[in-house]
């Protein structure tokens, strides 16, 4: 059961990192055009380098 | 130019945020840099690239993105480009797009609020599936220390999150019981922090059981409600704003020395004189005393055809000049104005419009009591039976409270109402408030306005091909003249025919007749029978003449698309339907005999509008009204539900429950169709999770739910009535 004071600190810490990235997707905005962004990605336009985002987009 | 159309607003009781944006982009300079353009058409990945790429050739635009979940484009561009220009870019594309009040403020506040729900279920989110992770291993038979440090390190989490997550509800329980009322968050409120206290106290004494995942998972699920209820909220918060009037109502005084002075209309007084130049809407109720020109009503009365005012005319608040400047003495302006009594009728319908009570509300006054009362009952019983354990009475207590707290109800019409809403939008339909499906799924009798609603508005020339290319080509000449709306009409036609002009000079508009000019030495005239020079005809027409030859061209007003299918859907769905303009008599008996609507009524003010749909209702009838002009709004307004088109005025929209967004009107029908299978949902939802508490209180009851039980049940009901609200067709 020693094994527990390692697993569950680790597991904490991958949880804790989940939720980060959450709040990170999340003031990226990238829960706002869920439908877009789907379509998006078929285009061909910015393959080759990223389309710059715009940041106060609402 | 001007246009008084701002009290319509303040009419509207259930969107009391569209003063406030008016108000905000009255204060705030328009930046002019972001146009924001709601483009119902677009659909596919197709649609983005063609439009964003277009865009960006566009001068002056810097950006352009469109956000497909909310068929919203946005631009960046320079001050000079307005939304015309982009409108008439995307029209050219085959979009159509109508411009939306960029009320930036008000907008990012809405989206904090939302943001703020989806934080506080992400954090809920989070703790379940850790405290989930931690519960299993405790379920799976872990003892003595083991089990004490999982339940620890489950109330490390839960505690926080708990606080942190749940706040809405608490909030919400803290005011309603101020207010000495017991809605549904109370007995949330209560089963959250009763599970997670009672839970810490078996912890501390080394118990086996231990709810936490329960108080986590109750508070992610009606957050889960919370939040599909907020975006259905949102979106008709949205829309209330969007439909916003945007210009403030001003107007051009003439000073006593003939001086023009632009004055905000409440400044006037009657007895001053007022310029109204071609093509801007007359900002007062008056007389005119010089000039003449053309009056628009359409909005007002219904009238299709403008109506030629000369000196003595009397003019309404709201109608558009068309031809020639007039000078109006003021009679009545500002609150006094027959547009502002039409708003305080609107007012009054809206207040003698029963507060509706929603099936949600029902539920939740039959149910709320019930909760907390069962748990009080088992913790009595248990105490008496057991002979006064107060650990077990109080461990089977609370695990009645999370069993009925009401976690499937809270999911039962956000879920169903999201489903509804999101396949109406892309119908087409905008759902501007929420109770609006269950309204609409008790209607019986749905009533039509003709211009702009039936029909698109427009006049359109039905006879071109009854005359020589030649006539067409100066007919095109001269019509390019002028402003008038058959001119415009006429000269869209005819270049869609790819008829080209003629060389005519001279060219000159005689305000209130026509236009005339000179075909190489031929004097040419387009206007009115009398003018040109030739008898008048039945219908709606413009002439022209040709030194001595007259050709006269007649017009119809474009049936909107999808009028009849959508009249035969109504009447197969066994709907009564009604016809009631301000158009007159000949024009509606027309349009109700070709689209087959068995009641008209003609010539129709807008009380007789309204009291036709109060007579409807006293007869026991639920009324949908489908109408556009500012002679609807009233009716809008009295009618248990309503449905404008986009184009409409933005008063009429701001008292409509629902908004079309595209030309076709025929997705009223899908809207009828899906209110009614929604609140079917809605009811086999509420059956669902009723049916739960009756087979799961029980075994609470007799104390054998173990946290897995509670747990399991409240995930499957969850998962149910979610998956019921896909159904939704």
């Amino acid at each position: 059961m020693e094994v527990l004071v390692i697993l569950i600190p680790v597991s904490l810490f991958l949880g804790v990192l989940g939720l980060i990235g959450f709040f990170w997707t999340l003031r990226r905005g990238m829960y706002d055009d869920p439908e877009g962004d789907s379509r998006r990605i078929l285009n061909e336009e910015f393959d080759d380098a990223p389309k710059p985002v715009d940041k106060d987009e609402t | 130019m001007t246009t008084p159309t701002a009290p319509g607003a303040s009419g509207c009781a259930a969107c009391s945020v569209a003063p406030a944006a008016v108000e905000h982009a009255a204060r705030a300079p328009r930046r002019g840099a972001r146009l924001l353009l709601s483009v119902p058409g677009a659909h596919c990945a197709g649609c983005i690239a063609t439009i964003e790429r277009d865009l960006a050739r566009a001068p002056g635009v810097n950006s352009a993105r469109l956000n497909l979940t909310l068929k919203r484009l946005s631009v960046d561009a320079a001050p000079e480009v307005d939304a015309a220009a982009v409108i008439a870019r995307l029209d050219r594309l085959g979009f159509e797009a109508h411009e939306l009040d960029p009320g930036t403020l008000s907008m990012t506040e809405t989206d904090r609020q939302g943001r703020d729900l989806l934080v506080r279920l992400g954090v809920a989110g989070f703790a379940m599936m850790n405290i989930m992770l931690l519960s299993v291993a405790v379920w799976a038979g872990a003892t003595d220390a083991t089990r004490d440090l999982f339940h620890l390190i489950s109330a490390a989490i839960a505690i926080p999150a708990v606080a942190f997550s749940g706040q809405p509800f608490f909030r919400n329980a803290v005011a309603a019981l101020r207010a000495g009322r017991m809605g549904m968050d109370v007995p949330i409120s209560l089963a959250i922090v009763l599970t997670v206290l009672i839970s810490l106290f078996e912890t501390l004494q080394s118990g086996a059981h231990a709810y936490f995942e329960a108080a986590v998972m109750l508070t992610f699920f009606l957050l889960a409600g919370r939040y599909l209820d907020f975006r259905a909220r949102a979106v008709a918060r949205s829309a209330a704003q969007e439909l916003a009037a945007l210009e403030v109502p001003r107007a051009v005084r003439l000073g006593a020395d003939g001086a023009e002075a632009t004055v905000s209309v409440a400044d006037l007084a009657p007895g001053d004189l007022v310029l109204v130049r071609p093509g801007g809407r007359v900002p007062v109720d008056g007389v005119v005393t010089a000039g003449r020109s053309e009056i628009d009503r359409s909005l007002l009365t219904g009238e299709t055809r403008p109506v030629v005012t000369a000196q003595d005319a009397e003019v309404s608040t709201g109608e558009v000049n068309l031809t020639g400047p007039l000078t109006v003495r003021v009679t009545a302006a500002g609150k006094d104005s027959s547009l502002h009594r039409m708003a305080d009728l609107v007012a009054t319908a809206e207040s003698a419009r029963t507060r509706y009570t929603t099936l949600a509300d029902r539920a939740a006054r039959a149910y709320a009591p019930t909760i907390p009362l069962l748990s009080l009952g088992a913790f009595v019983a248990w105490m008496y039976l057991s002979g006064g354990d107060l650990r077990l009475s109080v461990n089977i207590a609370i695990a009645t409270l999370i069993i009925t707290c009401p976690c499937a109800l809270g999911l039962a019409v956000p879920a169903v109402v999201t489903a509804a809403s999101g396949r109406l939008f892309r119908k087409g339909l905008l759902i501007k408030d929420g109770t609006a499906l269950e309204r609409l799924a008790e209607v019986d009798t749905v009533v039509f306005d003709k211009t702009g609603t039936l029909t698109l508005g427009a006049p359109v020339p039905d006879n071109l091909d009854a005359h020589p290319p030649e006539a067409l080509s100066v007919a095109l000449a001269l019509a390019d003249g002028s402003a008038h709306p058959l001119s415009r009409a006429l000269s869209a036609a005819l270049r869609a025919r790819g008829v080209n002009p003629a060389e005519v000079t001279e060219l000159r508009e005689a305000p209130g007749y026509g236009v005339q000019g000179m075909w190489g030495d031929v004097p040419v005239k387009l206007g009115r029978a009398g003018w040109v020079g030739t008898t008048h005809a039945a219908t709606t027409g413009a002439y022209l003449s040709l030194g001595a030859a007259s050709h006269s061209f007649t017009f119809t007003d474009a049936l909107r698309p999808g009028a009849e299918e959508l009249v035969g859907a109504l009447r197969d769905q066994g709907n009564a339907v009604w016809l009631i303009s301000g158009d007159v008599e000949p024009a509606v008996a027309a349009m109700a005999d070709r689209l087959g609507i068995p009641h008209w009524q003609a010539g129709a003010l807008p009380q007789d509008k309204a009291a036709r749909i109060a007579a409807l209702q006293a007869e026991g009838h639920k009324v949908l009204m489908v109408g556009d002009g500012l002679n609807d709004t009233v009716a809008l307004s009295a009618a248990d539900v309503s449905i404008s088109p986009a184009s409409a005025l933005d008063a009429a929209r701001a008292a409509s429950d629902m908004v079309l967004l595209g030309r076709d009107i025929a997705p009223v029908a899908d809207a009828v169709r899906i209110s009614a299978v929604s609140v079917r949902r809605i009811r086999e939802n509420f059956w669902q999770s009723g049916l739960y508490n009756v087979v799961f209180v029980p075994i609470a009851l007799l104390g054998w739910c173990t946290p897995l039980w509670a747990a399991v049940a409240m995930s499957l009901s969850s998962l149910t009535v979610t998956l019921n609200a896909m159904r939704l067709k």
